[in-house]
């Protein structure tokens, strides 16, 4: 046995690793993690994978500082930044930009900014609180899935993450600039989606 | 008045503002341009309600609302196990 492999013992004498129940204990956990992020059960699945592996591969840099599953997620999470990154360069991120810019001229007339009659927001008013309502959810999640990816990226790492700017500027190679407009306008999307199909 | 007049009728810099305000603020000259604005326009003060409704949506939908999400399977789970009982023995 080598001296990685004396990963059953306690580390630094705080904390455990035992990747034979890592699957059982961690699995779902991760699984979800990646699913809310990327949308993608086949890619998830593969991420929670190579999450295992990698941690398996890591075990002798496991510094006992953090828990196993603060540490497992640590590594999903870089995994899945490695995705977004791929989506926000290259011929991607100019789709994605120009489709920013179509969406801008969808929203308000060019010449002064006014909202379009059309887009006009109106009162979300079919039940009392959204916050109970199931169907709300269900709407909102079918309104993420039509974000353009860098979009969704940009969105999540924000809102759910709560990443700092500067982080998601860094690991997305973004320009601060167009940092807030993809903000400004995800959020233009999500909201006419939702009073389109929700109302 | 230039700039308080570009904002007070630009909707599309309102909402702007009001998405950066949320995330990370914004400069007291453009808090004065917000709230010009918002003060003479309905729709933009029914985007800001609406823009911090679907930021709580969006945060509770993904930390409360597992039931909705799919689930692995019990096959990829055990195959995954026996992946990773091999990789251990090889060490």
């Amino acid at each position: 046995m080598s001296a990685e492999y004396r990963f059953e013992g306690k580390i630094d004498g705080s904390v455990t690793l035992d990747p034979k129940k890592w699957v059982e204990v961690h699995a779902d956990y991760l699984f979800k993690y990646a699913i809310v992020r990327i949308n993608d059960q086949d890619l998830a699945k593969d991420l929670v994978q190579e999450t295992f592996l990698a941690g398996l591969k890591g075990l002798a840099g496991f510094s006992g500082k953090s828990s196993e599953r603060t540490w497992l997620t640590a590594i999903l999470k870089y995994k899945i930044i490695d995705i977004y990154r791929k989506e926000s360069s290259g011929l991607a991120n100019i789709k994605a930009i120009s489709n920013v810019e179509a969406i801008e001229d969808e929203y308000f007339e060019s010449a002064d900014g006014h909202w379009k009659n059309e887009y006009t927001p109106k009162p979300f008013g079919k039940v009392q609180d959204p916050l109970q309502d199931k169907e709300f959810n269900r709407v909102l999640q079918s309104c993420m899935n039509k974000l353009p990816a860098l979009w969704a990226s940009v969105f999540v790492m924000k809102h759910m993450d709560e990443e700092k700017t500067e982080v998601i500027l860094a690991e997305l190679r973004l320009s601060s600039a167009n940092f807030w407009v993809i903000i400004h306008r995800t959020k233009l999307s999500l909201r006419a989606c939702l009073q389109k199909n929700w109302l | 008045m230039s700039t308080l007049n570009a904002i007070a009728y630009n909707c599309r810099k309102a909402t702007f503002l009001i998405e950066k305000q949320n995330l990370s603020g914004i400069t007291i000259k453009q808090q004065y341009e917000l709230k010009f604005h918002l003060a003479g326009c309905s729709v933009c003060q029914l985007f800001q309600q609406q823009s911090l409704l679907i930021d709580k949506m969006v945060k509770k939908h993904f930390f409360t609302e597992e039931e909705d999400l799919p689930k692995l399977d019990n096959n990829f789970k055990q195959n995954l196990e026996k992946r990773i009982e091999s990789e251990l023995n090889q060490k």
